[in-house]
């Protein structure tokens, strides 16, 4: 099929950028929507221009590195999927196709569609771990979790810290990826030491990094990739609730 | 030139009497005593942050966006552990035997046992940090079987379990950020090792945001920089997986080691087109349920659900019924490639074999229903039934290849087809994980040490944790007491200037080429090469085209690629023109590497080499050895041996029948 596409360039963090718009042909419905994007850079090279830069990495949905609005939605059409594993079955021909990087405050345009998403790091820096050295771990079944605990656990840490809840979310929110770690870790016995500081600082650290507040609308869990729900949100307003009115 | 270092005394102690009599660093002069990392993945995010909680000053270099990014990432199927919490038998022994027979008796015992001997301890470590591994109702971890293996030891979080475990050491390494401990520097790539008086003593690395060159000091570097299957263009790494570090070190004087072991992993889902730009996996753990099949007869083009049961032929239980579907990689690729090649393949491309769930689905619904208690279900229920469980245990994986494929994997078996997937080669490292060249240390698939010519399945995961967390926090510290009186030096110094000057020079020399075809272009070309004549079988005639080709290859790319943009500013172009050279001059090592090894050995198959029945035919007077080759100069290696002693476990032809 033959496709028009409307992408967002920008030379770099400080200059404007605008939409270029590009012609891609003969592109097959087996393709993934990065391979059309490889397509499309290959004959910008071809042709003396610049390719378009754009994240991306494991190309199998766990990386969490590609990040683009496709139409307007974080990853595109497809439901509970990254941009990396939409394929070009979701279009046909004649198409014309809209790609931007992610937009917000917090995540400064890098080149192109490529942002900077340190920000996430340093949420984690400020707590989102564990404090155990190496070495000082207990034999791993002393200390038996149910189940059902340890299944929700999981399902929070399946977060790839990609980008798309704040993308989607009309104030820039990063609340669905902190509650994903603050869940994980909350949810866990081995969580519990640290339980209350953790969430009053990794909430501090997301409020320094100009991300939005929260207003339950629900965007984040309808794009996330992963399916992160927003119980967990409810979760992370909980533990810190409870950690803001009882001292440790 | 080579000494690996092994410690004397029996097998099973030798890692304690290293641990018991190597040197320390004490508190005061760790502060003052710095380390590079490169790559954060298992190996590189475990070792950084061990060392920064012991009190080292590390840097951390990674080329993704964030630490957390790292191909470890992708890893689905599990981790593999002598815990024996099934009470089946297993023992470190037995692990550390698996191993050394799955490599096809081509690894170091000494190095094995240790990684069977803190598996263990890996798992305790990752359970600590709340890596949430599946459990069993009462709260126990769960494990599952692998292939080589007749015990069930692999942990595991659904098919994420790189995800769960990286995200535990970047965790872990985050935490040293916060600390002060560890500076990262993300969106980072290293371009050369520096060497003062002979040792190594800093990197160049570009900042790949504006394409600055920065020198970085430290007292030693760890290349944590995983595999270099991307050689093969196709393959299940990352699109930025590469060998550049690593080659990098291995110009400057490390021995590479074994670089023809490159792994071929019998599940993953065919190429489409020549639009294809990676391949995915299909974990192995879903040999442990489905059954591979072809039609008994050639070039049938029934579809899958038309053709019965006594139509169907499959191979592996017919050929290896002690271990059926779950034989190691090696012996599962080259079956399916030799079943395609008769004519019996499948698919559009009849390059595809199935991975059927149809057995699994029906015997997980029988269970269902008989805990129900449920005697007259119907055929409909007991299927629904079925689907659910196969959907709690594998759902992610399915789900991925029906986004990739658009076919329903629950209603029709999934077509498979053999990738590139690992390399058990690397650069040569000592029993303290050195390379030959002083002060660099490789770990994790970086180095070539501990699966031989074949790795088994739930062991690379294992083996970058044992590397990062559990042995270079012993063995650097024994380096690295004997580096408490150097001071650091300043970037300043002449070896400095000098390894950034060369590393410009190459970067203004690609650009300057100005040719007319592109770098994947080219990388493709070196794939296409690599796969045909250096891939799942190999022969003599082959290898020595495939050298001559990539030779020409590399004398085409030098005088007209095409690399667009500028120096100084990002430039994914100019990243990937760095890496490409590098892979071409490491696919004619391999080449030669393949060429002088006139044996067959787990995932190096010569054609010349086989048994009537079509096994791997090894030659252990000639070649139970690790070939170590040494750089001198272009398209030129001198080639050193370290022998293989086998002091416990006798060698034989691997049986899996």
């Amino acid at each position: 099929m033959n496709l028009t596409l409307k992408v967002w360039r920008q030379q770099n963090t400080k200059a404007d950028g605008k939409f270029e718009t590009y012609q891609v042909k003969n592109i097959s419905h087996e393709m993934s929507f990065l391979e059309m994007i490889d397509v499309l850079n290959e004959q910008l090279i071809v042709e003396g221009a610049e390719p378009v830069a754009f994240d991306h990495d494991c190309r199998e949905g766990i990386c969490g590195m590609c990040s683009m609005y496709i139409d307007g939605k974080p990853h595109g059409p497809w439901q509970a999927n990254t941009t990396c594993q939409l394929h070009m079955r979701a279009f046909k021909d004649g198409d014309t196709i809209t790609i931007e990087p992610w937009r917000a405050n917090a995540f400064p345009v890098v080149k192109d569609l490529m942002v900077d998403r340190s920000a996430f790091d340093r949420i984690i820096q400020a707590g989102g771990y564990i404090s155990v050295n190496t070495g000082n771990a207990v034999d791993g079944n002393s200390l038996p979790i149910n189940k059902d605990k340890a299944d929700a656990a999981f399902a929070a840490a399946m977060c790839i810290g990609c980008g798309a809840c704040v993308a989607a979310c009309k104030n820039s929110s990063a609340m669905l990826f902190l509650s994903a770690k603050v869940s994980h870790l909350a949810l866990l016995p081995q969580g519990e030491p640290e339980r209350k500081s953790r969430v009053m600082n990794m909430v501090a650290q997301m409020d320094k990094e100009g991300f939005g507040a929260c207003t339950n609308t629900g965007a984040c869990e309808a794009t996330c990739p992963k399916e992160i729900s927003l119980t967990n949100i409810a979760r992370l307003n909980q533990e810190y609730l409870a950690a803001s009115i009882t001292s440790n | 030139m080579l000494n690996a270092k092994i410690p004397a005394g029996p097998l099973e102690t030798k890692w304690n009497e290293y641990k018991g009599h190597c040197k320390l660093v004490n508190p005061a002069n760790k502060r003052k005593l710095e380390v590079i990392v490169v790559g954060t993945g298992l190996a590189g995010a475990s070792a950084a942050a061990s060392l920064g909680e012991m009190g080292y000053k590390v840097k951390a270099f990674c080329f993704q966006d964030s630490p957390r990014r790292a191909h470890s990432i992708a890893a689905q199927g599990g981790i593999n552990a002598a815990k024996n919490y099934q009470n089946d038998g297993d023992s470190v022994f037995r692990l550390f035997y698996d191993t050394i027979k799955g490599g096809d008796y081509r690894a170091r015992e000494a190095n094995v046992h240790r990684l069977a001997e803190v598996s263990t301890n890996i798992i305790d470590q990752c359970v600590a940090q709340g890596v949430p591994f599946a459990r069993e109702y009462g709260g126990l971890l769960s494990n599952r079987s692998f292939g080589g293996t007749q015990v069930q030891r692999t942990f595991y979080a659904a098919g994420q379990t790189g995800q769960q475990l990286l995200i535990g050491a970047y965790q872990a390494l985050e935490r040293q950020v916060a600390l002060g401990n560890v500076k990262m520097m993300a969106r980072h790539e290293m371009l050369d090792v520096v060497m003062v008086e002979g040792k190594a003593r800093g990197i160049i690395a570009r900042n790949l945001v504006n394409g600055e060159l920065e020198r970085h000091f430290g007292h030693a570097v760890l290349l944590c920089t995983g595999g270099y299957g991307n050689v093969f263009y196709l393959s299940t790494n990352a699109m930025g997986s590469n060998v550049t570090a690593a080659w990098k070190a291995h110009r400057k004087g490390a021995a590479f080691a074994n670089p023809c072991y490159t792994q071929i992993h019998p599940t993953c889902i065919p190429v489409s087109g020549d639009h294809q730009s990676k391949l995915t996996l299909m974990s192995e753990s879903l040999r442990n349920d489905g059954r591979i099949w072809v039609p008994a007869k050639q070039g049938d083009t029934r579809k899958a659900s038309d053709i019965p049961e006594e139509e169907r032929d499959y191979y592996l239980e017919r050929r290896y019924p002690a271990f059926g579907n779950l034989v190691p990689r090696d012996v599962a690729s080259r079956a399916a490639k030799e079943r395609c090649d008769a004519g019996y393949g499948v698919g559009t491309s009849k390059q595809a074999v199935y991975l059927d769930y149809a057995a699994a689905i029906e015997r997980y619904g029988k269970i269902e229903v008989s805990k129900q208690g449920n005697d007259h279900a119907s055929a409909e229920e007991i299927i629904a039934l079925g689907k659910q469980v196969v959907k709690e245990k594998y759902g992610n994986l399915f789900d991925m290849y029906s986004k990739i494929t658009g076919e329903n994997p629950y209603e029709v078996p999934m077509r498979i087809y053999p990738a590139v997937h690992y390399t058990m080669g690397g650069l040569w490292v000592d029993y303290e994980l050195q390379t030959s060249l002083p002060g660099v240390f490789a770990l994790g698939e970086a180095n070539f040490s501990d699966h031989g010519a074949n790795r088994l399945g739930a062991s690379a995961l294992m083996q970058g944790l044992a590397d990062g967390y559990f042995v270079i926090p012993y063995t650097l510290g024994n380096y690295l007491a004997d580096e408490i009186y150097a001071k650091a030096i300043s970037t300043d110094h002449p070896a400095f200037a000098d390894a950034e000057k060369a590393v410009s020079d190459r970067i203004n020399t690609l650009m300057n080429i100005k040719g007319k075809q592109s770098v994947e272009s080219f990388h493709k070309r070196l794939g296409k090469i690599m796969w045909d004549k250096c891939g799942m079988a190999r022969n003599e005639e082959g290898l020595k085209q495939a050298i001559a080709e990539v030779q020409a290859l590399k004398a085409e790319f030098w005088s007209d690629v095409r690399i667009p943009g500028s120096i100084n500013e990002m430039n994914p172009e100019l990243d990937k023109a760095n890496r490409v050279a590098d892979f071409i001059e490491l696919g004619e090592l391999m080449c030669k590497d393949a060429l002088n090894r006139n044996e067959s050995c787990g995932g190096h198959f010569r054609e010349e080499y086989q048994t009537p029945e079509g096994e791997a035919l090894r030659d252990d007077a000639n070649f139970m050895y690790v070939a170590a080759w040494e750089f001198a100069g272009e398209s030129n290696w001198n080639l050193h041996k370290e022998a293989l002693n086998y002091d416990v476990i006798k060698p034989s032809q691997r049986n899996y029948k």
